[in-house]
């Protein structure tokens, strides 16, 4: 594809605006969207993307909302378990310990869906010396996002059946 | 087993063969894991990273991964010795680069490594050539349940296995494929490679050399998702969908390539052999670059007296380190394009 501006390169950045509606695509090399203020750096570390995706969600001044929110992380106490603060996570984006996932949960939730495609809740491999507990709570979610898929695509039949192992399960 | 004798010899997920090879260059699943009781690695201390070390080491050695094991201490290996496994990718940069006490696990045949006390305490890696991504998971998961039941791995039912970065949270899987795509390069469609993968929130990154950029037409393509779908979930949806649609367009611009443009494809082949044939100094970017046309060439059947392997072994073998460690010696930059023109020159009037 050529770039639309100049005509000459490989578009190799890809924009899609949704405006009101209606959905507006631009396709630039990387020439012409730098000149247009579209600076991106074409491989960029995930760590990398991570903390900037971190660092930005405080600094748009302008949404009052998210400068709450980046308050509030600011004065969010360090880990108990490892004494890790949400600016370091910020500022390496790499956790201490695994109870950072639950002392920074509601900072990090949205983080997480953002970069997990809006997903939040494991669904793949138990180990098999985990606390049997832990295995039927994964089941049972799974059976769970099973049952409202097949209430959404109304297949009231598999409903039935994935609700009473639900219930045969707790 | 010494790391001097691998340098000889190309990777055996690199060997030119495996299903779709002509395409698919190799096939990598790895696994992210962490123990329970420790702190991650940016807040262990060096006693703490230590002790991990020695627990995953003695527990990883007594495994049967169907091949030999031996154990590297990557801290104490020599720079030459660092670069090496990452040539071979038995190791990542930042393995090599990091500090503090660090180790990694080889397989024989170099099918499967694990690093300990990279970004997560363990990482284990399988390797194959081809595509061969469910053969990838059938090892590199066994081989995890073995593991499982001598350590304690940290993992909670909502999060799934704990990972230092939350972009591996869950199944702590990256699956990745590497791929050989010049003739969509050469026909100015490799947006379509790009547009299929833009929304499956895929990473595409160059796979030999220096940064991150696609040299040589090589990509890499991985999952970025690791977070509530399943393992097999993730590896189904790579290679029932995702690859067999990028091969189809390469080979369709393959194919094309020969029926439009037979004298422009001949000539960048034959252009790049006579290079190779006759320079006298050549850097690995532009060694990389021309093989790469000789690689489509032999692949299209346009080189007939040079194989797959061959090609695939230059790829490695004229790498720095693999070049320095055959010849014994620490070779500056410019002794090094010598040393690789005289070894490519060899090579192709060999044959």
């Amino acid at each position: 594809m050529q770039c639309q501006q100049c005509k000459q390169h490989t578009a190799t950045i890809h924009l899609t605006e949704i405006n009101d509606g209606t959905r507006q695509e631009t396709h630039l090399c990387e020439a012409c969207a730098e000149q247009q203020g579209l600076a991106i750096k074409s491989q960029i570390p995930l760590n990398e993307l991570l903390s900037t995706l971190l660092a930005s969600q405080g600094s748009d001044k302008n949404i009052s909302q998210t400068q709450t929110a980046h308050t509030a992380t600011e004065q969010m106490p360090p880990c108990p378990s490892c004494g890790m603060t949400f600016q370091e996570f910020r500022k390496g984006g790499l956790l201490g310990c695994p109870n950072d996932y639950e002392h920074f949960g509601e900072a990090l939730k949205p983080m997480i869906e953002k970069s997990q495609g809006g997903n939040s809740t494991h669904t793949g491999k138990v180990p098999e010396n985990a606390p049997d507990d832990s295995k039927k709570q994964i089941e049972l979610l799974n059976l769970r996002n099973r049952l409202e898929d097949a209430v959404q695509s109304e297949d009231y039949e598999t409903a039935a059946k994935l609700r009473d192992r639900i219930e045969h399960l707790q | 087993m010494k790391l001097e004798n691998l340098s000889k010899h190309v990777s055996r997920w690199f060997d030119g063969s495996g299903p779709n090879s002509d395409i698919v260059i190799s096939s990598r699943i790895r696994l992210a894991r962490n123990l329970a009781g420790y702190e991650f690695l940016p807040r262990l201390t060096q006693d703490g990273q230590t002790e991990i070390l020695e627990k995953l080491k003695e527990a990883i050695l007594s495994l049967n991964v169907g091949e030999e094991t031996f154990f590297i201490d990557v801290a104490e290996s020599s720079l030459i010795h660092q670069d090496l496994m990452v040539e071979r990718h038995l190791i990542s940069k930042r393995h090599a680069q990091s500090k503090g006490p660090r180790g990694a696990i080889i397989a024989a045949a170099e099918s499967f490594t694990a690093m300990i006390n990279e970004e997560d305490h363990l990482r284990l890696q399988v390797f194959k050539n081809g595509l061969q991504l469910n053969e990838c998971w059938e090892q590199i998961n066994a081989i995890d349940d073995q593991i499982e039941k001598k350590v304690r791995y940290a993992f909670s039912p909502r999060y799934g296995y704990y990972t230092a970065c939350p972009t591996n949270l869950g199944t702590g899987i990256r699956v990745s494929v590497m791929l050989h795509l010049p003739a969509l390069k050469m026909t100015r469609q490799i947006e379509k490679f790009f547009n299929a993968t833009k929304d499956t929130d895929l990473a595409v990154r160059g796979l030999f050399g220096e940064g991150t950029e696609a040299v040589g037409d090589f990509f890499q393509l991985s999952n970025q998702t690791t977070l509530g779908m399943s393992e097999k979930e993730i590896i189904d949806e790579f290679s029932n969908s995702i690859v067999p649609k990028i091969i189809e367009y390469e080979s369709m611009a393959r194919d094309e390539l020969l029926r439009t443009q037979k004298d422009v494809l001949d000539d960048k082949i034959q252009r790049a052999m006579g290079v190779l044939k006759s320079a006298r100094l050549i850097s690995s970017q532009e060694a990389l670059f021309l093989l790469s046309n000789v690689r489509l060439g032999v692949n299209l059947g346009r080189v007939k007296d040079i194989d797959i392997a061959t090609v695939n072994e230059l790829f490695m073998l004229t790498q720095p380190a693999h070049l320095q460690i055959n010849n014994e010696k620490i070779l500056e930059p410019q002794q090094r394009d010598i040393v690789r023109a005289e070894i490519i020159r060899s090579k192709l009037m060999e044959n």
